[in-house]
């Protein structure tokens, strides 16, 4: 065994090329391994939008749907509640929402809503994620109360819009899901408004 | 080169395939699921014809689009009749299984699979032997399934088909079917057998949706790993000089 | 093997070295493994057996992530793997071609073993510890097939376990003990998952790291049989030895190139291999009503099912296929020849080989089929019959011209030749 008749440029990029292919191979295998993590086709099927009715609900009413497997609440707000949000601005950690993530660019209004009567919401809290209960009516939490969302497990409070109140536990607004206002009263949740 | 593959594996297969057993004489289907007009086709007849009773509950409505070459509103307008549709819903018989069970003596069997456990061709060949037997409560019966529980649901399409007996007595067998002058369906004996391979395309389809698109990418992977093991072996021949 | 490559050294590498013995660990198996550099085609097959395992356990870890273990659910789980789960048409295709190159792979090793002797002396061991792993391969792929929960799953399983019934006054006590239930049901399919995909994997691993220690403690044989050891240079290497690194991992990972080409033929092509790796009947859900028309284990198993069909009597077949399969484990004591490679034994030991692997691919063919079908005027029982005889003659023959002397050999070379 001799190493004489070794040509070392070639033997180095011999040794490149397999290694490149290789490794090319070996990522293009890994692909459908990463890939098979993702939702399946049934998975997004039942992520599909959700279309829900609202021409029987009444002021301070809300719905509660599934969707992909998160509730989301359909409050129809009364003017009173409308008019009441430009009131507690001022005790909000993000009055303006201004945090991008927390609602789609069509509900980055102080109503967070599309119509300003209709709040479409997430009531997932933004500190650990418990169910915060619904308490639309004014003074029904303490005296100053002007209806909102206040969560049970650590106190954190919302307002009728799902803005949070400066000084509670939760960091930020509640979630708006994505949704569109179709015809006859029909809300379709996961569906984003289009740009009028 | 996909030749050559298709080739190489075909004797492979036919080998093996004779291994495996099966039945004689069968038709040949020459099944295509890249077909996307006989795919359409087929999904039209089978959602019109078998759909009644039989189901395909392991497929999906909205896998259909993509391999068809259609779209979903498209399938949806002509293909599902029931109107409470939902994105993900299954294609369900219109048929409830116990009224089956009791109209035919047992309900119709889920059709998802049917072309892979019974195979294309033979699924072809039932659907072309079906003939008039009034001793069958059904009254028709079947060459290649004796006394199958299924009438001849296309018979408005292929006419009525005759048996020719041959023999007598025990050994009295059918030896060919034939739709008589005066009986015939809306359809021509080639346009029928067209419109069956059409159907028994779909069911190939159905029985495993991603067969073409395995099929395209197999030419891409094995030609990747071509590419591979010739590098491979220079480089195992640059090593071995070492040793020789 | 060589202390003065584990000196200290700097870096990240010496700092492990200090602490876990990587560098000695390599050297010992792959870097300084000093193997016969007169290897051919037939010793690719172990390394590809390593790299069908690797596959198997990553596709089966994956599959088991949507896989339903139950009796309701577990048909639907595989189609919805195939249909609805991104590329789980493929790793699940990828398993099952898996399963059968798994045993395409361990025959032709096994057979390479027979041709050149490697079961003899001093590689007891390490044919004892493959035979092991042989034996739970089949247990491995028998319990795996049940999970589809299709005709055949179900039958075959059914088949299979009633032969424990054939066991004499414990048998039916035995095979409800196995089952778990007075007919195979969901009982029986969650134990065989949790053997399929955790403790048989468990073993399996175990005893191919026991397999490799013990070839790396003795050295790889050679086609030539000759123990390469014996022959040294002055840096006390062998002279026809070469290191495992790089020129049998450049080799095999050409080998590995071919291996793959024909994989991916299968996998893309023809998965269900005209109904022997996937076989029809299992596009069925169990029914344990209705038996298929026609049932037949899966191909790796059928030399042994026809060697249990070809015997009339039934505890009886079940003793001659638990015989074919416990022969093999001796091996190494059945066969007294000095001579190890097939290249220097006598001419009735090519013929004796020869009709052995003729014999196993026939019976494995004859298991397919029906026993009443007729090939050359006879039926397929008797066949089976006759290659039964030929398959177990092999064994005595062997015994007889080896233990007593009737082997005419030839000279065995010093050295390997090219």
């Amino acid at each position: 065994m001799s190493q004489e008749g070794a040509n070392k440029s070639r033997r180095r990029f011999l040794t490149g090329a397999v290694s490149v292919v290789g490794g090319v191979g070996a990522a293009y295998t890994a692909v459908p391994f990463l890939a098979y993590w993702n939702p399946s086709a049934t998975t997004r099927a039942a992520g599909a939008p959700v279309e829900v009715d609202t021409s029987t609900l009444q002021p301070g009413q809300k719905v509660n749907i599934t969707w992909r497997g998160q509730p989301v609440w359909v409050i129809r707000r009364s003017e009173a509640a409308v008019e009441a949000l430009e009131s507690v601005s001022d005790q909000l950690r993000d009055p303006d929402s201004a945090v991008a993530s927390q609602q789609p660019a069509y509900a980055q209004n102080p109503h967070r809503s599309i119509d300003p009567e209709f709040l479409v919401l997430v009531p997932i809290c933004t500190h650990l994620g418990c169910i915060p209960s619904f308490m639309p009516q004014a003074g029904s939490l303490d005296a100053d109360w002007q209806g909102g969302f206040f969560c049970p497990c650590h106190g954190s409070k919302f307002d009728m819009a799902g803005r949070v109140y400066a000084g509670v536990p939760a960091p930020t607004n509640l979630v708006v899901p994505p949704y569109r206002m179709a015809d006859n009263g029909l809300i379709v949740v996961g569906e984003d408004q289009e740009a009028a | 080169m996909r030749k050559f593959l298709l080739m190489l594996l075909a004797t492979l297969v036919s080998g093996s395939a004779i291994a495996a057993g099966g039945y004689a004489n069968l038709m040949d289907a020459e099944v295509d699921v890249s077909d996307e007009a006989s795919l359409q086709r087929g999904a039209q007849l089978f959602a019109n014809n078998c759909m009644g009773c039989h189901s395909a509950k392991f497929v999906r409505w909205n896998a259909l689009p993509e391999e068809l070459g259609v779209s979903m509103e498209l399938i949806e307008e002509n293909l599902i009749w029931d109107s409470g549709y939902q994105a993900g819903d299954v294609m369900t018989a219109a048929m409830r299984s116990e009224d089956a069970s009791a109209w035919f003596g047992a309900a119709a069997p889920d059709l998802s699979l049917t072309a892979r456990s019974r195979g294309a061709d033979w699924v072809y060949t039932y659907l072309n032997s079906f003939y008039v037997d009034p001793d069958a409560s059904i009254g028709w019966n079947n060459t290649l399934l004796q006394n199958a529980s299924m009438p001849h649901v296309l018979w408005q399409l292929q006419g009525v088909p005759q048996p020719v007996y041959e023999g007598s007595g025990d050994a009295l067998k059918v030896a060919e079917i034939v739709v008589p002058e005066g009986q015939q369906g809306a359809m021509t004996e080639a346009e029928y057998q067209q419109a069956t391979k059409d159907i028994t395309n779909f069911m190939a389809f159905m029985a495993e949706p991603v067969r073409a698109k395995r099929q395209e990418l197999g030419v891409w992977v094995i030609g990747f790993l071509l590419v591979f093991t010739i590098l491979a072996y220079f480089m195992k021949r640059e090593y071995w000089r070492d040793v020789h | 093997m060589s202390d003065a490559t584990t000196k200290a050294q700097g870096g990240m590498l010496g700092w492990i070295d200090a602490r876990f013995p990587l560098t000695k660990m390599w050297n010992e198996h792959v870097g300084e493994y000093y193997a016969p550099k007169n290897f051919n085609f037939w010793y690719y097959f172990g390394s590809l057996a390593l790299i069908v395992l690797v596959n198997q356990l990553l596709t089966g870890i994956w599959l088991t992530m949507n896989y339903n273990p139950s009796a309701e659910g577990a048909f639907a789980s595989v189609e919805y793997i195939m249909r609805d789960v991104e590329w789980g048409w493929l790793i699940r295709y990828m398993h099952s071609t898996g399963a059968s190159a798994f045993f395409v792979v361990v025959y032709l090793h096994m057979f390479r073993a027979m041709l050149y002797g490697s079961y003899q002396k001093p590689r007891e061991l390490i044919w004892i510890f493959g035979m092991i792993i042989y034996l739970l391969l089949m247990a491995e792929a028998f319990m795996g097939y049940l999970l589809p929960w299709g005709q055949m799953s179900y039958w075959g399983a059914q088949v299979i376990i009633s032969l424990f019934g054939a066991i004499p006054f414990v048998g039916e006590d035995l095979a409800l003990w196995i089952r778990g239930d007075y007919n195979i049901s969901g009982v029986t399919l969650n134990r065989f998952f949790a053997l399929h995909v955790v403790a048989l994997p468990l073993a399996l691993v175990g005893l191919v790291v026991f397999h490799i220690l013990a070839l790396h403690e003795v050295g790889s044989n050679n086609p030539d049989g000759v123990d390469i050891k014996k022959v040294k240079g002055k840096d006390g290497k062998p002279k026809d030895g070469i290191p495992f690194h790089p020129y049998y991992t450049v080799k095999d990972t050409f080998g590995l190139g071919v291996f793959l080409i024909f994989f991916a033929a299968v996998v893309f092509f023809a998965p269900e291999m005209g109904g022997l790796f996937l076989e029809k009947p299992n596009f069925e859900p169990a029914n344990p009503l209705q038996t298929p028309e026609h049932i037949a284990p899966v191909w790796y198993f059928t030399a042994f099912y026809s060697v249990l069909r070809a015997v009339p009597d039934k505890f009886g077949g079940v003793l001659a296929m638990g015989a074919a399969i416990f022969l093999l484990f001796l091996l190494p004591w059945i066969d007294r020849g000095k001579v190890r490679s097939i290249r220097y034994r006598g001419l009735g030991h090519k013929i004796n080989l020869a009709l052995f692997a003729f014999a196993f691919v026939v019976l494995s063919y004859l298991g397919l089929r029906a026993p009443s079908e007729v090939y050359f005027g006879l039926t397929v029982t008797l066949w089976a019959q006759i290659f039964t005889v030929v398959y177990f003659g092999f064994f005595a023959f062997l015994f007889v011209y080896t233990a007593f002397g009737f082997e005419k050999t030839k000279p065995v070379p010093e050295r390997v030749t090219e």
